[in-house]
């Protein structure tokens, strides 16, 4: 028995947000959809991109890149959103485009890089390095939990 | 839990509630045997399962208790102490199964006492039969529970179990709830509201069908589509009604409540109910629940009578506690009636005082039926003696507040003598409301229609206008200055607001004021969902929706609205504002107050109330004319006074005044800038020895002046005044006024003296019969209703008392004048009622009861 047959892999939908390749995995992700007709819910905080209708469910948007602090989306910049369901509520995470569902193993995973961006680190669960690349696993937690929830309440 | 130990529960207790009301039933019909029948089988189902589920100290309670019943099956007289002993042990039988639901198992114990008193109710009928459980069909009771001779027809046919007794056909129609009930299935709550999620997609996806067909006319499409949507509005229909429930539910442990009462407080109480079966949803089923159960005990408690008093007062000696419910539009309403006593007017009156409500003179002005609305006053209570039924901390004020809550209201009706009634007033659901769809800043933005009032168009050509109050945008609507806020302030939508758009006039609790929208799209029944857990903390909105297009919108929550209106809200008081009387910081002795800057930088204030008008003259438009300003205004010239002479009118621009009028006369004051509108209690800190200035008061912080408009009008009207005196007045007669707030004396005396009198100033009654004892006659009184210790009707009885006041007119100042007080007043000599405020009507009283005096003499 080698170490490499025990590794568990992990299957993870990978999207990008503002040039970043992010990851998550794939049991965590309800669906994937194109935001349409989106509500913009005055008095919000900024990381709310707005509400929407997917299917009868309200689905609360988060905005990725303002939680990124990345620079604004422009008008007319496509998007999608990622379908993700948290305590009983659905939510988007709106990024700018999906790209393919990648298996990686678990046993590669790394902690974040010390020089990693200070706000990405704050919402990565670990990386992967990819070809040239780096892959950021989210930690949905720590994305869902939004600091202008406690502000403003 | 286990599964199957949770579903024992919840049927148990279900089970439970109905013996409960069967039994009580049961009481009053011994010889039903279909009744009986049900008890018995109900108590027979739960012994089964206690022994099935290993729950051995339940199982030989219901045994007990089944073999008491088993002998009224036989024919042993049905007695109030027997059933009362099977209440208590289905009582005992529900604290055991709570303390399962905690435990989940059975808690130790030893109802030894309980059952030894059901064997000897059961052995002391005597003859002790067997086969009991064999006996399924009940036998007919004795008509007379003292005839107890069981028939024996019935018992030679015993020994085969025929199940339910529906076999016979004598029981099909009273048995027909019953089978009922074996029909329906338990389905989870959350099943039943992903049906209903699903269903409102079902819908928005057909209405995006009827949009495509509708652009292909000749589409075969068409009639299955319209197959579709009606099949689909027949399922949205009945998905809806899986959530409503009969209001029945929530009175099953009414009659047993009732039936305990009227042993507890010896009374005899019926109990009518009509209406059980009217549905509503389930959510609100639960919060009425228990209003309604403090409602009937209340009834029973303090409306009903005991017999002897019932009989003394000629109505027969049974009360009777109706509970009734019917549909109403999208409402349900709910009445709660007895035919006791009726509310005690004088005791609550004096129960009020009592414990601070209101003071004595207040009460003077408050008609029957407010009086009445007292009960609803939190810490209310006017139980001389705390009983168990009443005095258990619930009040009716968490009655009105729980029907609050829900978008209800409570009323009150109480006839002395023949009894209470109280009407409930409900939304048949919360789950889906009437709204209005507005539009604000390009979005749209659905209110609900419970807290909407009117809808008023305001533009600059209609009839209503938004006026500005320096930063508060106000409508004067039907004489009363109501608030506004407009929508996209609230949500800082931004863009320009318009003074062109809709008022969505919105009650809240007592406030009242406007929300302000650029438009008013259409009314739809919208289907509430909750908000996000992440947007929840934003005040100004209830929750989500999906409208018929698909899109998702927000529901303003006006509670969220007037929150954030604040103060500003209570404006719409204005007119109700009270005098400072001292009596407490209640609203009530709140007074709104314009804030304007004019000569200095200090602060002035006037009553808002005296103030007709808020205007900005183009400085062009003022004249001077023999060294006064003047303007055309409405057609008249209107003069324009300043504060002081530090006060400068602009040489160019827009000029603001503050208009007050009189007698169809207006003045203008010239103000540097209108700074806000507050509410507050008006303390008068510091007098002042200036001309036109009141004193000092404080607020919002800074020292301010307020300032005295009875000083301005004569200034204004120096020549009319002139004008008229000579014609009416051969003499300056004299005035007594009496108040004990000093604002309303230094307001009204000078306004008095305008009017061509000569004025005596003094702050009690006691002073006021002082001064016509030892001064000069005086010719009239003018007098303030609510005084402390001696108040306006005590003074006017005095003044009748000392033979040099006799004839003299009194005329009484109210801050609000009830049809009772005019009578009382006249009663004790008042000639004449004038409102507080009402300066007009005051100086026109004065003139009339002089000219009337004038004639006589």
């Amino acid at each position: 028995m080698t170490m490499q047959s025990e590794t568990d892999f992990t299957e993870f939908v990978t999207f990008t947000i503002a040039g970043q390749i992010f990851g998550l995995p794939i049991g965590r992700v309800q669906d994937v959809f194109k935001p349409m007709r989106m509500t913009r819910v005055p008095l919000a905080g900024a990381d709310i991109a707005g509400v929407l209708n997917l299917r009868g469910r309200i689905v609360t948007a988060i905005d990725m890149r303002n939680r990124l602090d990345a620079k604004k989306r422009e008008v007319g910049e496509p998007s999608m959103a990622i379908g993700i369901e948290n305590k009983g509520e659905s939510f988007g995470l709106m990024v700018d485009g999906v790209g393919e569902v990648l298996k990686l193993a678990d046993t590669e995973r790394e902690p974040n890089p010390v020089n990693l961006d200070r706000k990405l680190a704050a919402l990565s669960a670990g990386v992967y390095r990819l070809e040239g690349q780096l892959l950021v696993v989210l930690d949905i937690d720590r994305v869902l939990d939004l600091r202008g929830e406690a502000v403003a309440a | 839990m286990d599964d199957l130990l949770q579903e024992f529960l919840t049927e148990t207790n279900e089970s439970l509630d109905r013996v409960d009301a069967e039994l009580v039933r049961f009481e009053q019909d011994p010889n039903n045997s279909q009744i009986l029948g049900n008890i018995f089988r109900l108590v027979h189902t739960i012994k089964g399962t206690c022994g099935f589920l290993g729950l051995p100290r339940l199982e030989t309670l219901a045994h007990a208790a089944e073999n008491l019943m088993g002998k009224f099956r036989d024919g042993m007289p049905v007695t109030s102490e027997a059933v009362t002993l099977i209440l208590i042990t289905i009582d005992r039988i529900k604290t055991i199964l709570d303390a399962i639901e905690v435990a989940e198992s059975e808690p130790a114990g030893d109802d030894g006492d309980l059952i030894e008193q059901l064997t000897a109710m059961t052995e002391a009928e005597g003859a002790v039969r067997e086969r009991l459980e064999n006996v399924a069909v009940s036998p007919p009771l004795a008509p007379h529970p003292e005839q107890a001779a069981p028939p024996l027809a019935v018992r030679d046919r015993d020994v085969v179990d025929k199940g339910p007794p529906d076999a016979s056909t004598a029981e099909r129609s009273e048995d027909e709830r019953e089978r009922v009930s074996s029909h329906s299935i338990r389905v989870n709550v959350e099943t039943l509201d992903h049906l209903m999620t699903t269903v409102s997609e079902l819908v928005l996806t057909r209405n995006q069908l009827l949009e495509i067909v509708r652009r292909h006319e000749d589409s075969d499409f068409k009639v299955p589509l319209q197959r579709l949507s009606n099949v689909t509005a027949e399922l949205q229909e009945g998905v809806m009604k899986t959530r409503m429930q009969p209001i029945g539910n929530a009175w099953q442990k009414l009659p047993r409540i009732v039936r305990d009462l009227s042993a507890e407080l010896g009374k005899q109480i019926e109990l009518e109910m009509t209406g059980a079966d009217t549905e509503l949803d389930r959510q609100v089923l639960e919060l009425v629940k228990d209003p309604l159960t403090h409602l009937v005990r209340n009834c029973a408690d303090h409306g009903i009578e005991s017999a002897a008093e019932r009989i003394a007062a000629g109505k027969s000696q049974k009360g009777t506690i109706r509970l009734s419910a019917c549909h109403e539009g999208g409402h349900i309403i709910i009445e709660i009636a007895d035919d006791g006593r009726g509310l005690d007017v004088a005791r609550i009156r004096a129960k009020a005082i009592e414990q601070g409500l209101l003071s004595e003179a207040e009460m003077e002005s408050k008609s029957e039926a407010e009086i009445c609305n007292l009960i609803f006053t939190a810490g209310f209570s006017t139980a001389s003696r705390i009983t168990s039924i009443s005095g258990r901390g619930v009040g009716m004020d968490v009655v009105r507040a729980n029907m609050e809550q829900i978008g209800g209201t409570v009323e009150l009706k109480s006839a002395h003598g023949s009894g209470t009634a109280f009407t409930i007033k409900i939304p048949l659901t919360l789950a889906i409301v009437s709204a209005l769809i507005v539009e604000a800043a390009g979005e749209r933005f659905a209110i609900p229609q419970l807290s909407v009032l009117e809808l008023v168009r305001a533009g600059s050509g209609g009839e209503h206008r938004i006026e500005r109050i320096k930063e508060t945008p106000v409508l004067r609507l039907r004489n009363k200055l109501l608030p506004l806020i407009n929508l996209r302030e609230i949500l800082q939508l931004g863009g320009n607001e318009i003074d062109n758009g809709f008022v969505v006039v919105t009650q809240v609790g007592n406030q009242i004021f406007g929300i302000v929208v650029d438009g008013v799209l259409h009314t739809e029944e919208i289907v509430i969902k909750p908000m996000s857990s992440k947007l929840r903390h934003i005040g100004a909105f209830s929750g989500t929706t999906i409208l018929g297009d698909g899109t998702v919108i927000m529901i303003v929550d006006p509670n969220g609205v007037a929150q954030a209106l604040g103060r500003a809200a209570q404006v719409a008081r204005a007119d109700e504002a009270r005098s400072d009387d001292g009596s407490g910081a209640n609203d009530e002795a709140m007074t709104s107050l314009l804030v304007f800057r004019a000569g200095s930088q200090q602060p002035k204030a006037v009553l808002l109330s005296l103030v007709s008008r808020l205007e900005e003259i183009d400085c062009r438009r003022i004249e001077m004319s023999d060294g006064r300003h003047l303007v055309q205004y409405r057609d008249q010239l209107m003069p324009l006074l300043r504060i002081d002479t530090h006060t400068a009118l602009k040489q160019d621009g827009a000029q603001p005044i503050l208009v007050f009028s009189d007698h169809g006369r207006s003045m203008g004051l010239v103000v540097d800038e209108i700074v806000d509108i507050v509410e507050q209690r008006l303390d008068i800190e510091v007098t002042s020895e200036q001309p036109g200035i009141l004193g000092y008061a404080v607020i919002k912080g800074s020292a301010t002046e307020i300032v005295d408009i009875g000083h301005f009008l004569p200034q204004a009207f120096s020549d009319w005044f002139r004008w008229r005196d000579k014609r009416t007045m051969p003499r300056a007669r004299r005035v007594l006024l009496v108040d004990d707030s000093a604002f309303f004396r230094d307001l009204l005396a000078p306004l008095i003296k305008a009017a061509g009198y000569q004025v005596v100033a003094v702050a009690s009654a006691a002073q006021a019969l002082a001064a016509v004892k030892s001064g000069p006659p005086v010719d009239i009184v003018v007098t303030d209703i609510e005084m402390p210790d001696m108040d306006g009707f005590a003074l006017a009885a005095a003044l009748r008392d000392i033979p040099a006041t006799a004839a003299v007119p009194v005329i009484g100042l109210s801050a609000m004048i009830s049809a009772e007080a005019v009578e009382r007043g006249r009663d004790v000599g008042f000639h004449d009622f004038v409102a507080k405020f009402d300066r007009t009507g005051l100086i026109a009283a004065i003139k009339e009861q002089s000219g009337d005096l004038h004639q006589a003499a």
